[in-house]
């Protein structure tokens, strides 16, 4: 194996995690409110623009980045549990799910023209929260950011299995994602449930974001739009509802991704992600681990 | 006092009303039928009495408290359980779990999630005395030794009685079977019977049965309401109401 391919495996594995957050914010919210929040995408947008904020209040320091990744945390959440109660939980009776669906396009469109009436179009160059350089073995550099969002993701996977599977709450986010009628006739709170999960998919968008724009520094409102969908595509890859699907669909994606770049062109990576995408739900329509109902929030 | 009082409870849907003008009250430890024929209007006044529609007129009482209108989670909370006609288990989860996350109303049973993720002392003392009140449920039901599997994969009549052990995980005082007995051979019936005797004699239940079944309606239901197009045909002591030429014509014709 050569050193080059190394490097861009490893990097591939980084993006990939990062897909892998997001998707896991989608697939999530899908498992237990059936519904695909396509504004989830611009929930990372708003994560960045927060950790930028705040970093620049700050300065650059150390404080900075750790407050800024913290309050975007807080501000994710907030944005994604009122985006639910506004604009979503209204519409969960509605006959049709194209309703919420169209809603949730709506909610995109208003965060991103919300964000280009607050800082404008021209990109904003993020500093990385990582201040660290990264490590040289044997001639294979790996950078700090690659290191740390490999470490976040594994962390964030291993939390939310032990969320879902050894809490009440988690269990009762598997019994909503059942049968939400009968789940709330055993005197679960199915809408306290979905405000969870949403309120985790958001938390999570904002530790995504302050990652991606780590590793890709160029800030504009549309940040998110990109990675949103391909997360999404990643989630549907893994077997969309499925936590550790959420995981591999990420990783698969951005693995694929920065090898076609690589070795194939540059800019033909992101038909080829797609084309991996049909070629996968032709096969196997329910994606990677779709069966595996097991696993399914 | 009564258990349960309805009075004069009604619901329309667009110009249909499905139930009509009904009023019934049960007592504490009684077990009373609610039947009729199909489209009578029966899993309606259950979707009422849990809160999943709001009644157009008439009051619910549950003992002294008014749950007319109130929410599904909260009327489970005041103490109303209930079966489904088609059985709706939380089919990918085992037997066992599928009691333990319905012993929610008591809050002896909650931990907060960070002790779950951690796994602290508080997380392992509150989760074996879940698991030990789940067990003692399902050794009631002899479904104990089912307890890892899953749900799905449990033969029919054993779904039903899970799905009773469910509800009585919640801690009910008034129980809601929705027609228990359908799609079961006669042994199965004859289980249900005996499992519908026993949660009365152990926990001194208060049931609410819907039924088709003649047989299983009349071997232990004290007393009787009988629907025909959302509104109350007969109501009385089960051999006087099923006796009765009305009633025998709504169900078997002229």
């Amino acid at each position: 194996m050569s050193m080059n391919f190394l490097t861009y495996l490893i990097s591939g594995i980084s993006l990939g995690s990062i897909y892998a957050i997001i998707a896991l914010g989608y697939t999530m919210v899908y498992g237990i409110a059936k519904m695909l929040n396509f504004a989830h995408g611009d929930f990372i947008m708003v994560g960045c623009y927060v950790v930028f904020t705040i970093m620049g209040m700050f300065n650059g320091s150390a404080v900075g980045k750790i407050a800024g990744v913290f309050v975007a945390i807080i501000v994710c959440t907030l944005v994604g549990v009122i985006t639910e109660k506004i604009a979503y939980k209204p519409l969960r009776g509605a006959s049709s799910p194209l309703a919420v669906l169209i809603t949730a396009i709506g909610v995109s469109y208003l965060l991103e023209n919300a964000a280009l009436l607050i800082f404008g179009s021209d990109p904003k160059s993020f500093t990385s929260v990582v201040p660290w350089e990264g490590v040289a073995v044997k001639g294979l550099k790996i950078q700090g950011v690659t290191i740390v969002t490999i470490v976040v993701s594994v962390i964030v996977l291993v939390v939310l299995q032990l969320f879902v599977h050894k809490t009440r709450e988690g269990q009762a986010m598997l019994c909503v994602a059942q049968d939400k009628g009968a789940a709330m006739l055993m005197g679960i709170n199915v809408n306290k449930t979905i405000t969870i999960t949403f309120a985790i998919g958001s938390a999570l968008a904002a530790i995504a974001g302050a990652l991606q724009c780590s590793a890709y520094p160029a800030l504009t409102p549309y940040t998110g739009a990109m990675p949103g969908i391909k997360a999404f595509v990643a989630a549907v890859l893994g077997g969309i509802g499925s936590i550790p699907g959420a995981m591999i669909g990420g990783i698969v994606l951005g693995v694929i991704e920065i090898l076609s770049r690589s070795y194939i062109s540059s800019q033909l990576a992101d038909a080829i992600v797609f084309g991996v995408l049909i070629i996968v739900l032709l096969v196997k329509p329910t994606g990677i681990l779709g069966k595996n109902i097991q696993e399914k929030v | 006092m009564a258990l349960l009082e309805v009075n004069h409870l009604s619901i329309s849907f667009g110009g249909l009303r499905a139930v009509d003008d009904l009023s019934f009250s049960i007592e504490k430890g009684e077990l009373y039928g609610l039947i009729g024929p199909n489209g009578a209007g029966k899993t309606t006044v259950f979707n009422l009495l849990t809160g999943v529609y709001s009644p157009t007129e008439g009051i619910i009482k549950l003992g002294d408290t008014d749950i007319t209108g109130k929410k599904t989670i909260d009327i489970n909370k005041e103490g109303i359980a209930r079966t489904f006609q088609n059985i709706r288990l939380f089919g990918k989860m085992s037997v066992i779990d599928n009691v333990k996350v319905a012993l929610n109303n008591s809050s002896e049973f909650y931990y907060g999630s960070l002790h779950g993720i951690l796994h602290t002392p508080k997380y392992h003392r509150i989760e074996k005395a879940l698991e030990k009140r789940a067990l003692e449920l399902l050794e009631v039901f002899d479904l104990d030794k089912e307890r890892d599997v899953l749900a799905s994969n449990l033969p029919y009549g054993k779904q039903r009685k899970l799905e009773i052990a469910r509800a009585m995980a919640t801690e009910p005082k008034l129980l809601l079977l929705d027609e228990p007995a359908a799609g079961m051979n006669p042994n199965e019936t004859a289980e249900l019977m005996n499992t519908i005797s026993l949660i009365r004699s152990k926990f001194g239940m208060t049931i609410l049965l819907i039924e088709h079944d003649m047989k299983l309606v009349s071997g232990i239901c004290e007393r009787l309401t009988v629907l025909n197009f959302g509104k109350v045909l007969k109501q009385g002591e089960t051999k006087t109401v099923l006796n009765d030429p009305e009633v025998i014509k709504a169900y078997i014709g002229e």
